[in-house]
């Protein structure tokens, strides 16, 4: 029997098994809306519990079959091509709100559930989860977990290792385990749902999250202003956050000719906005605008999968530290004169965002040159959006001299490789 | 030790910063946890990272474990020293080394105190948020090795919360950057693991930490209720009201009766004292604490004060932080229980702790961060009475099964350590404690850093059915297979 014809009696022994383990209704041929980033899965399951996913798991492992779990499918495109890809997890129907314990400030939630399922079940309590995901009616919690997405709230509450608090992970090997808890406060043993958090999905499979949680606000103001330039809004940025204004959001936007903006948002009670916005409105001088709530969308925009147009374009995550923000949306600046339209968010703690438009080379050497520039200054520049022909460059960059430990974990954990091959940093 | 290893030991850290005399290495053979003790082969005292490097290689190649030592305030027995092992006192690595106020960093060396970075950056109104009640002497290497927390962290967050990036000398003695200076870094959150992880992953060399601007004003209420059920409704209420206060604690009658008799911090003697902190713009706080007040009153508590100035406050908050101490002033002997439970537990648990410490007749004095449900029990007991001492440490046990019962964990703030690794598997299922291991094994194959520590069986790295090979560890007598 020759390799091929051998590896296809695996798939289908494996195919007829999960057919048993999750019922023939939730096991469908991949069509090629189900690629990832141009590599065709064969198989979609959908488990209906966490054993089920588990056992799936393990009989995929144990036929050298590669696995990506997949949430809202929001993201799927970021992170490198995978080497390979058999099985697409669907988390589907793993979407319940387990316990939403309100007095308790906690809520436990499996991770196919949508961010905003999740939010509109905690509102009736008056309680959110305080992050403000990309796409929130299809992200889900384990897709955003993966991923490690936070946008502006982060800057008061933390990004999403601030905010988790216990993990369940279904290993590749079938192990399913949890730790942390559902209290807020807990450092029995290691912190795995940090782990987890940002791991793309290459540890084990996250099916159960439990976060800690925030009162949404009563009253929200948003004030903006536009700046000079992006050392004038930086200027401002840093300003504010050496004041002693308690606001919960800050960011510089800036694209195209238009003068970089400001916004801040205040969240808190009547008495205590009125005084803040005043606070505020004497730091950020005669050009305040009235731009509204939807300014904090802006995120959104930067990062759209849409085209705009007919245009190849590429959106990348970068992190530097808050006073070089200015230093790096010049740099952004410069390299997008050959013809690239740019768009950039940045919020103030020195994470932003920044979408390219235009040729598919000058965009790929624009990014080359941007992560060189960034990583410099000891930042990082993570690629979202490439456009198709773009396939050399690495979506990660430079991972510094922890990336044998990184391995090392990876092998503990996967060490047949079976979740997600070589969509994360230096190959794994 | 082999007299050679010693030599080469002395050669690395020169004479003074080797200790092997009997008498000295007694200072070092417990922690904040006296009950455990184990005298270390020797104690090095590296003044570098280079330093470090050089001993954990000669460790390493000697399978020697060794176990890394801040001020040793630690109340689980981390630092404890393991047979036949060296102790690496971070002590002389006392050095800020960078200050960054426009990005809100501070870089330190793990000896450095606390409150010490608190203090270089106050004159600029920043601050270094997590305050465990030790913060005067605690290291900052000891608290990222115990994820320290402390009243504030309600609303600040723990010390991970705070860590941003870390200088690592891994178990071979290789150095290693987790994190870093800039948020974000690609790749797995390694840093974020090594943080609470007892001294087991390496030894943390250099830490990158984020300070806070100070708030423009803060408030703190001091209210005395008749009892916990009513101190512990007004808790729940204020959270139910949407508030994040900065902190909330709360004292039972025999701790507030410590901390009088210690401290003479002026509380009411009542059921259960209240203590609310809230910071932010003044107006916010201003709106809120009506607010507190109100719950405060509605949950009968009939007194209330607001400290008014930065003495007062000092002084309500002094009586909180002593109390663990104080209860030497009621009490010869006690132990200092750290558990969790969701806040909503309170009533049920308290309740049982009460009728436990009837039923064992020792007291029990409680010291709770109430906002988010850690508590402090303090079971008093006298050691010239025998069979006071096992009851008290069977009382103690059974308090964590509760808080375990209630859905909670076995600590909120102290680590397991040694002193706690037997209620591991009451926590944590078999699968759950040997993933956990796995990255154990990826960071520390040989298990040489803080062996013995956190999990009650290590998982011997590499493990694979088959024929019987004894793993170094068991010859060591540090491990063995069940």
């Amino acid at each position: 029997m020759d390799a091929s014809v051998s590896s296809k009696a695996i798939a289908n022994t494996f195919e007829a098994d999960v057919r048993e383990i999750v019922t023939v209704k939730y096991v469908r041929t991949a069509g090629k809306s189900d690629a990832v980033a141009g590599a065709q899965p064969s198989l979609v399951v959908e488990p209906g519990s966490e054993q089920e996913l588990a056992k799936v798991l393990k009989l995929a492992n144990a036929a050298g079959l590669a696995v990506i779990p997949r949430g809202g499918g929001t993201k799927l495109e970021w992170g490198n091509r995978p080497e390979r890809a058999d099985v697409i997890l669907s988390m589907a129907r793993l979407n319940r709100v387990i316990e939403h314990a309100w007095a308790d400030l906690t809520v436990s939630v499996e991770a196919g559930c949508t961010i905003g399922k999740l939010q509109e079940t905690l509102a009736k309590h008056g309680q959110r989860l305080a992050l403000d995901a990309l796409w929130p009616e299809r992200a889900t919690v384990g897709g955003v977990l993966s991923a490690n997405d936070s946008g502006a709230l982060r800057l008061r509450f933390g990004s999403l290792r601030d905010l988790v608090i216990g993990a369940t992970l279904a290993l590749a090997d079938g192990t399913v385990a949890s730790s942390g808890g559902k209290v807020v406060k807990n450092v029995a043993g290691y912190d795995l749902p940090k782990l987890a958090t940002g791991a793309f999905g290459t540890l084990g499979v996250i099916t159960r999250a439990i976060f800690r949680l925030h009162p949404l606000p009563k009253e929200t103001r948003t004030i903006s202003c536009v700046t000079e330039d992006v050392r004038d809004a930086q200027r401002l940025v840093l300003a504010i956050q050496n004041s002693k204004l308690a606001h919960s959001a800050l960011q510089i936007c800036c694209g195209g000719e238009a003068k970089p903006r400001v916004d801040v948002l205040f969240e808190g009670t009547e008495a205590g906005l009125a005084a803040q916005v005043e606070q505020a409105k004497s730091m950020m001088g005669s050009t305040i605008t009235d731009a509204g709530k939807d300014v904090w969308s802006a995120r959104e925009e930067v990062c759209s999968a849409e085209k705009t147009g007919n245009a190849e374009f590429a959106v990348a995550k970068f992190a530097t530290l808050p006073a070089q923000m200015a230093e790096t949306m010049e740099t952004i600046a410069r390299l997008s004169v050959a013809g690239l339209r740019r768009n950039i968010v940045a919020q103030a703690t020195g994470v932003g965002c920044a979408r390219f438009e235009g040729e598919a080379s000058a965009i790929d050497s624009a990014l080359r040159e941007l992560r060189a520039e960034i990583e410099r200054g000891g930042g990082s520049l993570v690629i979202a959006h490439r456009p198709a022909g773009i396939t050399t460059l690495d979506a990660w960059g430079n991972v510094g001299d922890a990336l044998p430990l990184m391995s090392a974990v990876k092998q503990e954990f996967d060490p047949r490789r079976t979740l997600n091959p070589g969509r994360f940093v230096g190959g794994i | 030790m082999e007299s050679r290893i010693v030599d080469e030991l002395r050669e690395i850290v020169g004479p003074r910063g080797l200790i092997t005399s009997r008498e000295e290495l007694h200072t070092y053979e417990c922690d904040g946890l006296t009950n455990f003790r184990v005298l270390p082969r020797a104690v090095l005292l590296p003044d570098s990272t280079e330093q470090v490097q050089k001993i954990v290689r000669v460790c390493h190649r000697e399978r020697i474990p060794f176990v890394a030592r801040g001020s040793g305030t630690g109340l689980s027995g981390g630092a404890l020293p393991v047979e036949n092992g060296v102790v690496i006192s971070l002590t002389r690595m006392n050095k800020i080394l960078e200050v960054d106020l426009s990005n809100a960093r501070v870089v330190v060396e793990p000896g450095v105190i606390n409150l010490d970075v608190t203090g270089r950056v106050a004159p600029q109104e920043y601050f270094y948020a997590p305050d465990p009640s030790s913060q005067s002497v605690c290291s900052i290497g000891g608290n990222v090795a115990e994820n320290s927390g402390g009243a504030h962290c309600l609303k600040y967050g723990f010390t991970t919360t705070h860590v941003l990036g870390l200088e690592v000398v891994l178990a071979n003695g290789s150095l290693v950057h987790l994190g870093g200076k800039i948020s974000d870094a690609p790749g797995y959150d390694l840093m974020g693991v090594f943080v609470g992880s007892e001294g087991t992953l390496g030894i943390a060399t250099k830490i990158i930490l984020r300070i806070v601007k100070r708030p423009e004003c803060v408030r703190t209420l001091l209210a005395a209720f008749p009892s916990t059920n009513e101190a512990g409704a007004a808790v729940s209420d204020i959270i139910a009201a949407g508030m994040l206060p900065a902190a909330i604690e709360m004292m039972d009658n025999l701790a507030i009766q410590a901390a009088e008799a210690a401290v003479h911090a002026n509380y009411p003697n009542c059921g259960a004292l209240l203590l609310v902190e809230l910071d932010g713009p003044a107006a916010e706080v201003a709106a809120l604490m009506a607010n507190v007040e109100e719950i405060c009153r509605k949950n009968n508590a009939w007194e209330i004060r607001v400290a008014q100035s930065d003495a007062e406050r000092g002084l309500v908050w002094k009586g909180r932080k002593a109390a663990f101490a104080a209860v030497g002033r009621i009490s010869p002997n006690y132990i200092v229980q750290d558990g969790v439970i969701p806040r909503t537990a309170l009533p049920n648990v308290m309740r049982e702790i009460g009728r436990l410490s009837a039923e064992a007749g020792l007291r029990v004095a409680n010291v709770f961060h109430a906002g988010d449900g850690n508590l402090h029990p303090l079971v008093l007991y006298d050691r010239r009475i025998p069979g006071h001492e096992e009851a008290a440490e069977a009382l103690s046990s059974r308090i964590l099964e509760l808080c375990i019962a209630a859905g909670g964990s076995i600590t909120g703030e102290h680590g397991v350590g040694e002193d706690k690794k037997k209620m591991m598997p009451k926590m944590y299922s078999e699968p759950d404690l040997e993933t956990m291991q796995r990255v154990r094994c990826a960071f520390d194959p040989m298990q040489l850093s803080n062996p013995s520590k956190i999990f009650p069986r290590p998982r011997l790295c590499g493990e694979k059915p088959g024929e019987y090979v004894a793993h170094p560890l068991e010859t060591a007598g540090i491990a063995e297979r069940f």
